[in-house]
């Protein structure tokens, strides 16, 4: 295992690289869940904190547990990822932006 | 590269990650996230529209939450150490951690139809306002990605009883079917941000 660090090994995780993600994914779901149940910061503050939480913890995942990496073999999973991504963020943003533009030019709210 | 894969023929096993297969299944992946995305937004346009009924604050539990969040958490590296050990070819101990994802999948999935029936009883299903709408849709479509991933494991598990080791057919199957377990996982840590903790804040 450890000793095949060659163009393909490692891709499929060891224990200490899941051991690895666990402890990071543990730590930073109970820094978000104690960021809100504390109160410690304004609600806009604790949202922003925690959205910032949880980008960094999609990160973890996809490098500890799904074994994403900058590999030349990885190429066309990481295209296909960054595609999607790019696709939901316009998704996202751009339901959000225009609903938002509507029901104020239509003084809903 | 062809002179890396013969000086390490004994791992020459390690190269079927890279099938076409798991491939596919990644792609198919990548439109399940388009799926969740869009439910996210319906989700964030939704998630003021009250109607008059209960606002998150009133129906959402942080306490049950953190425990399914701990539960899925758990499942992910209970389901990683399974894969260690089927490269490994050591089928039972395989079969044990897929067993164990298993049971903390089924434990999940208890806590979320506890949570729905509960709110349900409450009157405060998904009729109730168009943000419960939006609400149940994004985390009852999470659930059934979880119910079909335990009938797979499920269906894999019965497929390698009394297996002695595992043909790289049956570690490719392993592979996806890994790929959508820590997939749902990362699904989740936008739900227990964007939906529950967001909506008490």
């Amino acid at each position: 295992m450890a000793d095949h660090i060659s163009s393909s090994g490692e891709s499929h995780g060891s224990v200490g690289s899941y051991v690895t993600g666990f402890v990071l994914a543990v730590i930073l779901t109970v820094a978000a869940f104690g960021l809100v149940m504390s109160h410690a910061m304004s609600p806009s503050a604790t949202g922003g904190a925690i959205a910032l939480l949880a980008v960094v913890q999609i990160v973890v995942h996809l490098i500890y547990f799904l074994h994403m990496n900058g590999s030349s073999e990885q190429r066309w999973n990481v295209m296909a990822f960054a595609f999607t991504v790019l696709s939901v963020l316009v998704l996202v943003a751009g339901t959000m932006f225009i609903m938002h533009d509507t029901s104020i030019n239509m003084m809903s709210r | 590269m062809a002179q890396n894969m013969t000086a390490d023929a004994a791992h020459a096993h390690d190269e079927h990650h890279e099938s076409p297969v798991v491939f596919g299944f990644w792609l198919y992946l990548m439109t399940d996230c388009i799926i969740f995305g869009t439910l996210f937004a319906v989700f964030a346009v939704l998630r003021d529209q009250f109607a008059g009924g209960p606002t998150g604050h009133e129906v959402f539990e942080l306490s049950g939450v953190g425990i399914e969040t701990a539960i899925l958490l758990f499942s992910s590296i209970t389901y990683g150490f399974g894969m260690i050990a089927a490269h490994e070819n050591k089928v039972s101990t395989m079969r044990t951690w897929l067993g164990v994802t298993f049971l903390l999948g089924l434990g999940f999935l208890f806590m979320e139809i506890r949570e729905f029936s509960h709110m349900i009883a409450e009157g405060n299903g998904p009729d109730r306002s168009a943000f419960l709408s939006a609400f149940f849709t994004l985390v009852g479509t999470h659930g059934l990605h979880v119910t079909c991933g335990l009938l797979w494991m499920a269906v894999l598990l019965f497929q390698t009883a009394g297996k002695t080791e595992l043909n790289e057919r049956m570690v490719g199957k392993l592979t996806c079917l890994s790929l959508f377990w820590h997939f749902l996982d990362i699904v989740w840590i936008c739900v227990f941000t964007f939906v529950y903790l967001m909506g008490v804040l």
